[in-house]
């Protein structure tokens, strides 16, 4: 095909024209909504949970683990070795391995202690992330995990001292009885964990459980607001966190 | 020169088939695993790395013990190992491809490795890794390319080879110290907090390095009559004593920390792997079985007999290796599990595909080192047949060899 110059000036200059003329802006290609925070959403310098252990019944169905675990798609598989937990519970000696002495034992014989990512101070999981996938929120100190970039290499999983950390070792989703599809499902090779809801707290409502929980076991706010309920119970009642001669310093508080 | 490769008798071409069948039964193996997920492993989310991870540890130390044999001969100038040199650095080149695959095996999202240099993270001991095993792999096959491709044309290498084995030599050092470093930092498993990790790492290395290649030496005299000499033995046979010794002395120092101190965090796993905890038991037999292996070929080299009969230093070798491999390559890495951070006890059996899968990768190894042992084997034998040039070789200085300081 030969292309004369007069041929070759007159399509560009058609075309160009067409450009201009045909309606559907170049405002079209930027954003509507622009990624700003809502004005609705939940802040904190660090938050934190505190968890009363002497509210929590045994006869409990469990609602907060299970408000938790439909909210985000967490999987119920069946073999206890390749479980993915969110929020779970352990008894006293479980939970603390390291303090089980008699007569806080023998307090909470038969009491399951709600467990959870303690969203550290200092995670040792961030610093062995080789990609950076979980990483800590500086502005608010949520420990949080990005599930498209994890490689799954479980050197988190292994530095995590609360066995806090899930692995997908199978596809989850078929184990997802019905998914919400307000947050996202993860795919089989990654890990996840709890994030203090922080998808919830962006549009003003308090983690899951925290809601779940009928009988006030739960509690969630600023840790360093001194005027805030979490604090106010810290001060109030003795308290102890999982495993706290190792500095990780959690997030998480249990009252007795 | 790779050309050498490809002639060779039926025996070699049997080897090499058996190789690339067991790298196909392996391969299929992974395949299943990557469309399955890893729950088809013996892993769980109680004991979450396991075989893979010990296989890429214990290899690390395989491949950082070529140090032993650069040493002597660049910074000592024990011409003895001139002829060995090129044999560590091509087991250490087969050692890392290895170890790369079961890091590979290992992951979750393998699609997604690159993620590790995209995102450099100089925090996660895990990053020093994927660094330095690539370079010590680049260095060792360049080194030892290029020296053994002056040796053929029978001219000194060139003399920016030096450049490489100095820079090599602290690098195997740095290198199998950060791949202790992955465990040696993580709070909550006792088993692993231990500053003695990074120094017994690199004297198991030591050890388990100079006892495959005098195994490996033992192989090439039988199949291809290729002698690496007597005094180049003798000298290995020193260098993995001594390293056995210091092992035998680091872990004792650990068993007293351990059981000394009564603290649980450092006692409660040394307890399973001796006694076991209530039931569990699987470890145990593994863990005599790694000290009584330490302890007998210690004593087989101690005698006087082992290093003039070539059977019984073969069989002190194997054991030698034996008791290093299941500590790091076995023990080491689910150990650390167990009890787990609950206080409870999840025993770890490796599962068929995970089992099957490694002998893939350790089939493609030795494949690779199959294949560079043969060119090297090759091209010494050219040299010895027709000596090139009018000087005898002994007369030559080190042809092959790269004198640090002369």
């Amino acid at each position: 095909m030969t292309l004369s110059r007069r041929k070759f000036l007159k399509a560009v200059a058609t075309s160009t024209l067409a450009v201009a003329v045909i309606p559907g802006d170049s405002q079209g290609f930027e954003l509507k909504g622009r990624m700003s925070p809502s004005p609705k959403a939940l802040k904190a310098k660090r938050w934190g949970m505190v968890v009363d252990m002497s509210r929590c019944r045994d006869d409990c169905a469990g609602d907060c683990i299970a408000a938790c675990h439909e909210v985000h798609n967490v999987p119920f598989i069946p073999e206890p070795d390749h479980e993915v937990m969110w929020l779970f519970q352990e008894p006293y000696a479980n939970a603390f391995p390291d303090q089980s002495h008699g007569l806080v034992a023998r307090r909470s014989d038969g009491w399951k202690f709600l467990l959870m990512c303690n969203h550290c101070n200092d995670p040792p999981c961030v610093r062995a992330c080789p990609t950076q996938a979980t990483f800590k929120r500086e502005e608010d100190g949520i420990v949080m995990m990005d599930y498209h970039r994890c490689i799954g290499c479980r050197f988190c999983m292994a530095a995590c001292p609360y066995g806090s950390r899930s692995f997908n070792f199978r596809d989850p989703r078929p184990f997802i009885k019905k998914i919400n599809p307000d947050y996202p499902t993860r795919r089989k090779g990654v890990v996840e964990k709890c994030n203090f809801c922080q998808e919830r707290l962006e549009v003003g409502r308090m983690p899951a459980c925290v809601e779940a929980c009928k009988e006030g076991v739960l509690t969630f706010g600023d840790l360093d607001d001194p005027a805030s309920e979490v604090s106010r119970l810290l001060s109030e009642k003795p308290h102890t966190r999982r495993k706290p001669d190792l500095g990780t310093g959690p997030s998480v508080y249990y009252i007795l | 020169m790779l050309e050498k490769a490809l002639h060779g008798g039926k025996i070699y071409w049997i080897w090499v088939l058996v190789l690339l069948a067991g790298i196909g039964i392996g391969l299929s193996a992974y395949l299943y695993q990557l469309r399955e997920g890893l729950w088809v492993t013996g892993m769980s989310r109680n004991v979450s790395w396991g075989f893979y991870i010990s296989q890429f540890t214990f290899l690390v130390g395989v491949a950082a013990s070529v140090l032993m044999v650069v040493l002597p001969l660049y910074l000592h100038n024990f011409k003895a190992f001139g002829q060995i040199v090129a044999l560590g650095q091509f087991l250490t080149v087969g050692a890392l491809i290895m170890s790369l695959l079961f890091i590979f095996s290992d992951v979750g999202m393998p699609m997604r490795i690159f993620n590790v240099p995209l995102y450099p993270t100089p925090w996660s001991m895990l990053f020093y890794d994927t660094v330095f095993l690539p370079g010590f792999l680049m260095l060792n096959l360049i080194i030892g390319w290029v020296a053994l491709g002056a040796e053929k044309r029978d001219v000194p290498p060139a003399r920016w080879l030096r450049v490489l084995i100095c820079v090599s030599i602290p690098w195997a050092v740095v290198m199998h110290t950060v791949t202790a470093f992955i465990f040696a930092g993580t709070p909550g498993r006792g088993f692993w907090m231990t500053a003695i990790m990074a120094p017994r790492f690199l004297v198991t290395a030591f050890a388990a390095g100079p006892a495959l290649l005098i195994i490996l030496s033992t192989l090439l005299k039988a199949v291809a009559r290729f002698q690496v000499g007597e005094a180049a033995i003798q000298k290995l046979i020193t260098i993995m004593f001594y390293a056995l010794i210091i092992d035998a002395f680091f872990l004792g120092v650990e068993y007293y920390t351990a059981f000394y101190s009564h603290v649980p965090a450092y006692t409660e796993t040394f307890r399973y792997l001796f006694f076991g905890i209530g039931k569990n038991r699987a470890l145990v037999p593994w863990y005599w079985a790694m000290n009584g292996a330490i302890v007998a070929a210690i004593a087989l080299l101690a005698l006087p007999g082992t290093r003039n009969s070539r059977p019984r230093l073969l069989a002190t070798c194997i054991i030698a290796l034996a008791g290093l491999w299941i500590d790091k390559g076995f023990v080491l890495v689910p150990a650390a599990f167990i009890p787990n951070v609950f206080g409870r006890v999840t025993e770890y059996p490796p599962s068929w595909v995970e089992l099957t899968l490694s002998a893939g990768i350790y089939c493609l190894g030795t494949l690779v080192i199959t294949a560079l042992y043969k060119v090297a084997v090759s091209v010494r034998r050219e040299r010895m047949e027709n000596p090139p040039g009018s000087t005898s070789p002994a007369e030559r200085p080190g042809a092959g060899q790269v004198p640090l300081f002369r």
